[in-house]
């Protein structure tokens, strides 16, 4: 176990070709028709499409339905305390450069017990694709309201109605320091699906996608509503935003050009009452990311830690 | 006080007295900013290189901004020195110096001096422009002479004055050489001293404080009518003086571990900021996180990524870490955490030293969160625990804590040079491929250790997780994988007791009374215990390290005793209290435990008063609990 082995973070070249068979793991214990599903098959797509290692690959996720998901994936999963899966997250990537770390946390995980968490993370910008699954209930526990339902929404706790307006993720993410990358989609369009991950996991920073989930099993009129809905959904298109194919285009009623450098857009599309948009709100390629910060004096020698104690010795030496 | 003036300089006329003395506490006090605690620890750092043992506290004001000349604002330090090991802070001040009449009170409010006690007061006040503050300090002189101190007046500003322009900047070296005269220190040690603290600053500044050094020095061989001589026994070894705080991020960077995620929380800050300031050369960083919760979580993330890592707080924070805690024992993740504890509950009282986290650490969180608890009793172990708990989290992945305390913390006590060995860096992280077939919680069932996956590792892959789950890291909740699941992380307690050792007595093996401790006050109950025997009565000691699990053959050594108390700094209820029936009496933490563990009745002495115990108030217990006995 003491062995003095050199510091083995090192990007190696894959000798082995992956299926997607090889990321799958166990049957997804969710509801038939359940947003889970899909996004389950489109991280598993972008692993394949990408090549990642199994072994170098990580999920973290908190606790809900939605934070079950490392134990889907033939990786590395950390499935950790309901609300704290950004720092254990932060933990794994500050001085592993090699891994490939994803975030999976739901509405109530991320919004609500992880509040805190969440806004510091966005300011950390460490190299993490994170997937907010928003189904705007609390699903696990069985139909609680949580931060984003819309008021009014009926639930054990609010059975007449919840009677505060909802977190807007997409806008609050939008406001906070050093934010990197922020990205909409949903779990029934998986063409959009599939390329926003995928650009999410490109960027080399916070990647912040919110996804917007179904819950056939505790709002499923909600559920069939959203599908439904080609009126209130925009797909956002730039040269620099998310590409996706023409059939996926042309599903979209409505589409605007926007420059996801643009953050005052981004912002004004994200609190447009009557509308969703779907795509890239904002990048920034050059905020500073707090994971360069953590690996930058990896893999110093015994030699060099034995000459600092030898120094500081000297120091405290009468 | 002779009142001739000073003309010529020279050594003390040979016709002058020293009184010899074993040992002897010198306080300095003043309003923070006037350079006391500079002016002390170069005095303990002379005694060390001397060969003298020293122990040195720091007197911290109550507030951020106190006004000056206040009893909130006096700020200072206690040195206490002796020919052989000094192990503790003692009892009452022999020596007082005091920058005003005003700082001394809180001390005196705290019972820090007895009749006896020389305060070597400056005298300006006396002559001050403003009558109030003239007669402040003559109703203080009177108030000290009549509560039995000795008081000297000395003008320390109207000498410094002779040296520097600004005697409030100066006045703390002078006051250095007063007391190197006093006890007959090595001048050249002490001016060597100077010459190291104002290293990087000019030579004007090295050459000023020097002749204030030696003004001070001087003065006090003509005027003083008291001398004393300290002769050193410790001969001159490789040493380092530091505090406990200093010693444990030392230890952070022995150890291995390569990231201390934390967030700021007196008096657990300061090991972090002596970390921050060299950790980064030795490959390691400090990560502020944005709770204690996120700490933690950041903590385990990376020991989980095969980075090692250690999470420092104290009380409030440790509260905030619990539900991580758990998950780390339950998913098997190594992990140090270091608690310095301070006095609670809540807010409590962040700059004052209590024990009494010991009963969170070890039953704190939900559910059966087996761990090991080291708790170191001095400077030097405080940096020799971390080593070993990163050892111990590894080899039997689990969380490991090490308590120590404020005393520990804040305590300046000279030891040998530590010799860091390669080994100790070791990292953890193995990316060979993971043996083909074997579960990531392949549990031994005789010490319920297994090996661990760390990501990077091809073919160990698995989801980690705090829901109870078989050897195979499976989520489960069957009624006998959850029962073995826990007792094979109970096993690792076992297991890790079968390596440890009786701890030493101090004393006799039997005797009417064996006095039980944890952490800080080692030095202080051993002292007692050296105290009361030479008084003739049949009393030992034993300072517990391992707290969880605890050291073995703990009862057959209570049965060798007609008494066994514990001696804490926690709560308990006085064992007179009139409104508390016997049956309802709460025992201080470390007493309820060894109660439990042994069915020995041991009773405790323990108070919260926020203080180090002094040897005297458990010299006093030792006393009354054996009295019966000796009668
Ligand atoms: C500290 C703590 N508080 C409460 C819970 C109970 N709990 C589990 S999941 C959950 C809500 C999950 O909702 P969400 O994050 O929206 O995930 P979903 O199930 O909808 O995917 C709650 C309250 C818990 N596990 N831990
Ligand atoms: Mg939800």
């Amino acid at each position: 176990m003491y062995g003095l082995k050199p510091d083995p973070c090192v990007l190696e070249v894959p000798d082995k070709y992956y299926s997607t068979g090889d990321y799958e793991k166990g049957v997804a214990r969710w509801c038939p028709g359940c947003g889970d599903h899909s996004v389950l098959s489109a991280v598993q797509r972008l692993c394949q499409e990408k090549q990642l290692p199994p072994e170098k690959t990580v999920f973290v996720s908190g606790i809900g339905c939605s934070s079950r998901f490392p134990h889907y994936m033939k990786t590395y999963g950390f499935h950790g305390l309901h609300g704290r899966a950004f720092p254990v997250a932060e933990g794994v990537k500050f001085r592993r450069p090699d891994l490939n770390v994803f975030v999976v946390t739901g509405d109530g995980d991320c919004l609500s017990i992880g509040a805190g968490h969440w806004i510091h993370s966005i300011r950390y910008n460490m190299n993490l694709t994170v997937l907010l699954f928003d189904n705007q209930i609390y699903g696990m526990t069985k139909k609680q309201t949580s931060p984003t339902s819309p008021m009014g929404t009926i639930s054990n706790t609010h059975p007449h109605g919840s009677v505060l307006p909802p977190i807007n993720p997409v806008q609050s993410t939008l406001g906070v320091a050093n934010v990197s990358f922020v990205a909409q989609t949903a779990d029934w369009i998986p063409g959009h699906l599939y390329a926003t991950i995928k650009a999410a996991h490109e960027h080399q920073g916070f990647s912040f996608v919110k996804i917007m989930m179904r819950c056939t099993k505790f709002l499923p009129e909600q559920a069939k509503q959203m599908v439904g809905d080609k009126e209130h959904m925009t797909l956002l298109q730039h040269p620099d935003g998310i590409e996706v194919d023409m059939a996926t285009a042309n599903l979209f009623k409505h589409t605007v050009q926007h420059d996801p450098k643009d953050i005052n857009k981004a912002r004004e599309y994200s609190e447009d009452p009557d509308m969703f948009y779907l795509g890239l709100y904002y990048q920034d390629k050059t905020a500073p990311r707090y994971d360069l910060y953590g690996a930058h004096n990896l893999g110093a020698t015994p030699e060099q830690k034995l000459q600092v104690l030898e120094e500081e010795f000297d120091k405290f030496a009468v | 006080m002779s009142g001739q003036s000073t003309t010529t300089a020279g050594p003390v006329p040979a016709t002058r007295e020293r009184t010899t003395l074993s040992e002897h506490i010198v306080e300095i006090v003043s309003d923070s900013g006037e350079g006391a605690q500079k002016a002390g620890q170069s005095f303990g750092a002379i005694s060390a290189k001397m060969g003298n043992g020293v122990w040195t506290v720091e007197i911290i004001p109550s507030d951020i901004q106190p006004p000056p000349r206040t009893k909130e604002s006096a700020s200072g330090i206690r040195i206490r020195i002796g020919s052989g090991v000094v192990s503790n802070a003692g009892d009452e001040a022999n020596i007082v110096v005091a920058f005003n009449e005003i700082a001394p009170y809180s001390r005196i409010e705290q019972g820090a001096y007895q009749k006896g006690t020389k305060i070597l007061l400056e005298s300006m006040w006396a002559s001050h422009d403003d009558e109030e503050v003239r007669e402040n300090y003559a109703r203080a002189v009177a108030d000290f002479k009549r509560l039995g101190f000795e008081v000297y007046e000395i003008p320390m500003q109207e000498e410094c004055l002779k040296v520097v322009p600004d005697a409030r900047r100066g006045k703390n070296m002078w006051v250095l050489g007063l007391l190197c005269q006093l006890y007959n220190r090595d001048i050249e040690i002490a001016a060597d001293q100077i010459r190291h603290t104002f290293r990087k600053k000019s030579q004007q500044v090295v050459d000023v404080n020097l002749q204030l050094l030696q003004g001070g020095f001087e003065w006090a061989g003509k005027h003083l009518d008291f001398l004393y001589d300290l002769p050193p026994t410790l001969g001159e070894i490789d040493q380092v003086v530091m505090n406990g705080n200093e010693a444990l991020s030392l230890g952070v960077i022995a150890s291995g571990i390569e990231v201390c995620s934390m967030y700021p929380i007196t008096p657990a800050t300061s090991a972090s900021h002596h970390l921050a300031e060299c950790f980064e050369r030795a490959g390691g960083l400090v990560h502020q996180a944005e709770d204690e919760i996120a700490a933690i979580g950041f903590a385990i993330g990376s020991s989980y990524s095969g980075k090692p890592a250690v999470t420092i707080t104290s009380g409030p924070g440790l509260a905030l870490k619990t539900e991580f805690i758990g998950l780390a024992v339950m998913a098997e993740v190594p992990l140090v955490i270091i608690d310095v504890q301070r006095g609670g509950p809540s807010t409590g009282m962040p700059t004052k030293v209590e024990q009494s986290d010991l009963l969170a650490v070890l039953y704190g969180q939900p559910g059966d969160t087996p761990k090991i608890v080291l708790a170191p009793s001095t400077i030097e172990e405080c940096f020799q625990f971390v080593i070993l708990a990163r050892q111990i989290a590894e080899a039997f992945r689990t969380p490991v804590f090490v308590l120590t305390d404020s005393n520990l913390a804040t305590g300046v006590q000279p030891f040998a040079r530590p010799k860091p060995r390669k080994e100790w860096f070791a990292p953890p992280i193995d990316q060979s491929p993971w043996p083909q077939g074997l579960n990531p919680y392949e549990w031994e069932p005789s010490n319920g250790i297994s090996k661990r996956p760390i990501p990077g590792q091809r073919g160990g892959e698995f989801t980690v997780t705090g829901l109870n789950h078989n050897k195979e890291g499976r989520v489960s909740y069957l009624p006998e994988v959850n029962q073995r699941s826990s007792t094979m992380r109970s096993r690792k307690l076992a297991a890790f007791a079968r390596t440890l050792k009786p701890p030493r007595i101090h004393g006799d093996d039997q005797g009417d009374l064996l006095v039980v401790g944890w952490g800080s006050t080692r030095g202080a109950i051993e002292e007692a215990v050296d105290r009361a025997r030479a008084e003739g009565i049949a009393v030992s000691s034993l300072h517990l390290r391992f707290m969880s699990p605890f050291e073995p053959e703990l009862k057959q050594i209570f049965s060798r005793f007609k008494n066994v108390v514990t001696a804490e700094i926690n709560y308990s209820d006085a064992v007179d209290d009139e409104f508390v029936p016997a049956e309802h009496r709460r025992y201080a933490q470390l007493a309820w435990v060894l109660r439990a563990r042994t069915l020995v009745d041991i009773g405790c002495f323990s108070n919260v008063h926020g203080q180090p115990m002094r040897p005297k108030s458990i010299l006093d217990a030792i006393r009354t609990i054996t009295q019966p006995q000796n009668a």
